[in-house]
């Protein structure tokens, strides 16, 4: 098991930087997912990772030794792939046998280990099956045993879970958990699927134009991002902007430039410095507004504008002067508030969180 | 209703296939008549097959055809599966230009390419002094290949289509040497392509006859321009027992190839 870090990854395609001074530590056992927009360069990372990309500069280091120089075939790593890149001319069992084949592992031996593989990915008896005879969710199982088979120092997953059904998808994001902490490998797995992500990694960042906008724990990252693109690509939020009027007792008061004030932690602010603030729609409670309601700090009159019914939850789309609110809701036992009706919304001060711009 | 419509269709592709074949059956019936004036009626003898066993001409003709369709076989073949596997397998300035340049030559009429060949051929003959050059085997040959070449592209290129590249890159990650890989998972994907690719490139050749006519000097001929220069002269049945031949090795391989070509990538899902 062991730990990968990466200093000063730099790739350029023609004028494009794919890759632009990327700094990451996967450390130790860590289930870490990359995640970004396309062309944001998470791809770009994995692959060179793998050994299919080189860097134009930087460098890539597991367990302490430099592995840019290094051939594929000699990193000792295992991946999966997005369609999963089973050989459609072997079986199971042979799919699984290869990278021990050609490391001419001792046939007894084999059997063996594919055998065990077979039972971790909960495959067993299918082992003479072709690749086109297995379900989706089978054949990403058949991909997986046969990454992990090798015992290799870090596991790559490229977009692993985007060729499934939702349904699928979830049970085998609970089963590719389940196996990466029964073996404790080193796992770096890349998504667009932002809920995949959080609900899988131990860390996660967020690439955007070849860079590391932000990495931590998912919850860390939701709920301070330190940018607007991270706010904005992480879930949803709502951005305020202003200008500080007071600080007092460790909270800034912020005057909006849509009219209205709201209050934020004042950490590192100074007065009359204009803000950006990110608000999570789920953050704020809706009620409607009796006769004569104020607005106060952290709370603002609008005006629903449509309110989009996805089931379990509400959307609000909540107009505020020029400006729109969005607000999840959870479908409770009150019915939907109607179209052009008055609002209230209102937060709690820890929830403004101030992001560069 | 549904019981009628299916006799309507069946009906129907019989008829079809009657219009392809009943020219051929015939011909090839009457390889076998006694005859040599085609007249009825028919009276079994392989008196033509005989005939045609003594006739040196057409013999050295046929031994020309299959030892150019051989040759252009092997060569077409070899230099057409490279050629897919750089088109499909990497990226380079004016590969789309490129691959859209392989396809129009199938498309021009074999009279034309095979008069720009013999002009051609002519040209650089004279050029180096060796006007002698420009008609000849080593010249059908070379046209045959440039002949078959689209062909080859084409079909290895759609099963090399079939499968993504990742099969590749995945056997890199499980440790297979570029060697290995090239082995044990491009050449089993690939095969049922080559393969099929290979016998489009001895069919081409083998039933060429524009560009040979043309390419041919005189005393040295292919099957089919033999043949039709025996038409011309008058001919005989045994034109029928050599036609009769060549129809069966065609029709071998052909089915051959859609053994390969058409149902090749579904085998390993249907056994």
């Amino acid at each position: 098991m062991s730990e990968v870090a990466v200093k000063g990854a730099v790739k350029h395609y023609g004028t494009v930087a794919a890759l632009d001074g990327v700094d990451l530590t996967f450390a130790d056992g860590e289930f870490f997912g990359l995640l970004g927009p396309s062309g944001s360069g998470k791809t770009t990372l994995l692959r060179a990772i793998a050994g299919f990309i080189e860097l134009d500069r930087g460098e890539i280091r597991i367990d302490g030794t430099d592995i840019s120089r290094i051939p594929v075939h000699q990193r000792n790593i295992g991946m999966v792939f997005q369609n999963y890149a089973l050989f459609p001319h072997m079986n199971v069992a042979e799919n699984i046998a290869f990278g021990l084949d050609v490391r001419s592992v001792a046939a007894a031996e084999i059997k063996q280990r594919v055998s065990e593989s077979l039972d971790l990915v909960r495959l067993s008896g299918l082992d003479q099956r072709r690749p086109k005879q297995l379900s989706g969710g089978q054949q990403q199982r058949v991909a997986l045993a046969r990454a992990l088979v090798t015992r290799p120092q870090v596991l790559l997953l490229d977009e692993p879970l985007s060729a499934l059904d939702k349904h699928l998808r979830q049970e085998m994001q609970v089963e590719l958990r389940r196996i990466q902490r029964q073996i404790g490998i080193t796992t770096i797995f890349v998504t667009h699927d932002q809920e995949e992500a959080l609900t899988l990694s131990d860390r996660v960042a967020i690439f955007n134009k070849g860079q590391v906008v932000q990495a931590g724990s998912p919850r860390a990252v939701y709920e301070r991002p330190v940018d607007r693109f991270a706010a904005g690509f992480l879930g949803e939020a709502n951005f305020l902007d202003g200008r500080v009027s007071v600080i007092a007792g460790g909270v800034a008061r912020v005057v909006l430039s849509t009219g209205g004030e709201i209050l934020t932690p004042a950490a590192d602010l100074a007065l009359n410095e204009a803000v950006l603030i990110a608000l999570r729609p789920e953050k704020i409670s809706i009620d409607p507004a009796p006769a004569g309601a104020a607005a106060m700090p952290n709370r603002i009159l609008g005006t629903v504008v449509a309110a989009i019914f996805s089931g379990s939850s509400l959307t609000y789309r909540i107009a505020v002067g020029d400006r729109i609110f969005i607000v999840f809701e959870q479908n409770k036992s009150r019915a939907p508030l109607p179209e052009q009706s008055a609002v209230i919304l209102e937060w709690p001060t820890a929830d403004n969180v101030v992001v560069k711009p | 209703m549904k019981n009628l419509a299916d006799a309507g269709i069946r009906f129907y592709l019989i008829l079809v296939l009657v219009f392809l074949y009943v020219p051929i059956l015939v011909m090839a019936v009457l390889a076998f008549n006694k005859s040599p004036l085609y007249a009825l009626p028919f009276e079994f003898d392989l008196v033509w097959f005989k005939a045609l066993m003594e006739n040196d001409r057409l013999l050295k003709a046929g031994l020309n055809s299959v030892l150019i369709a051989l040759a252009n076989t092997v060569i077409a073949t070899s230099l057409g599966t490279m050629a897919a596997v750089a088109f499909g397998r990497y990226t380079f300035r004016g590969k789309t230009m490129m691959q859209a340049l392989l396809f129009p030559p199938i498309a021009i009429p074999w009279l034309v390419i095979g008069t720009a060949m013999l002009v051609f051929f002519f040209w650089i003959g004279r050029a180096i002094g060796y006007p002698g050059i420009a008609r000849g085997l080593h010249a059908i040959l070379l046209g045959h290949v440039a002949l078959s070449l689209p062909y080859v592209i084409f079909v290895v290129g759609t099963r090399l289509n079939d499968y993504p590249k990742a099969l590749e890159e995945a056997a890199a990650t499980l440790g297979a040497t570029p060697c290995q890989v090239f082995r044990r998972v491009s050449v089993p994907i690939l095969a049922p392509g080559v393969v099929a690719a290979s016998l489009f490139a001895f069919a081409v050749s083998f039933d060429q006859f524009v560009i040979s006519y043309f390419l041919a000097p005189p005393g040295v001929t292919t099957l089919p321009v033999e043949i039709y220069t025996s038409i011309r002269k008058g001919f005989t049945p045994e034109i029928n027992a050599i036609s009769t031949i060549i129809i069966l090795v065609s029709m071998g391989l052909m089915l051959i190839v859609a053994r390969f070509y058409r149902f090749g990538g579904e085998r390993s899902g249907n056994e």
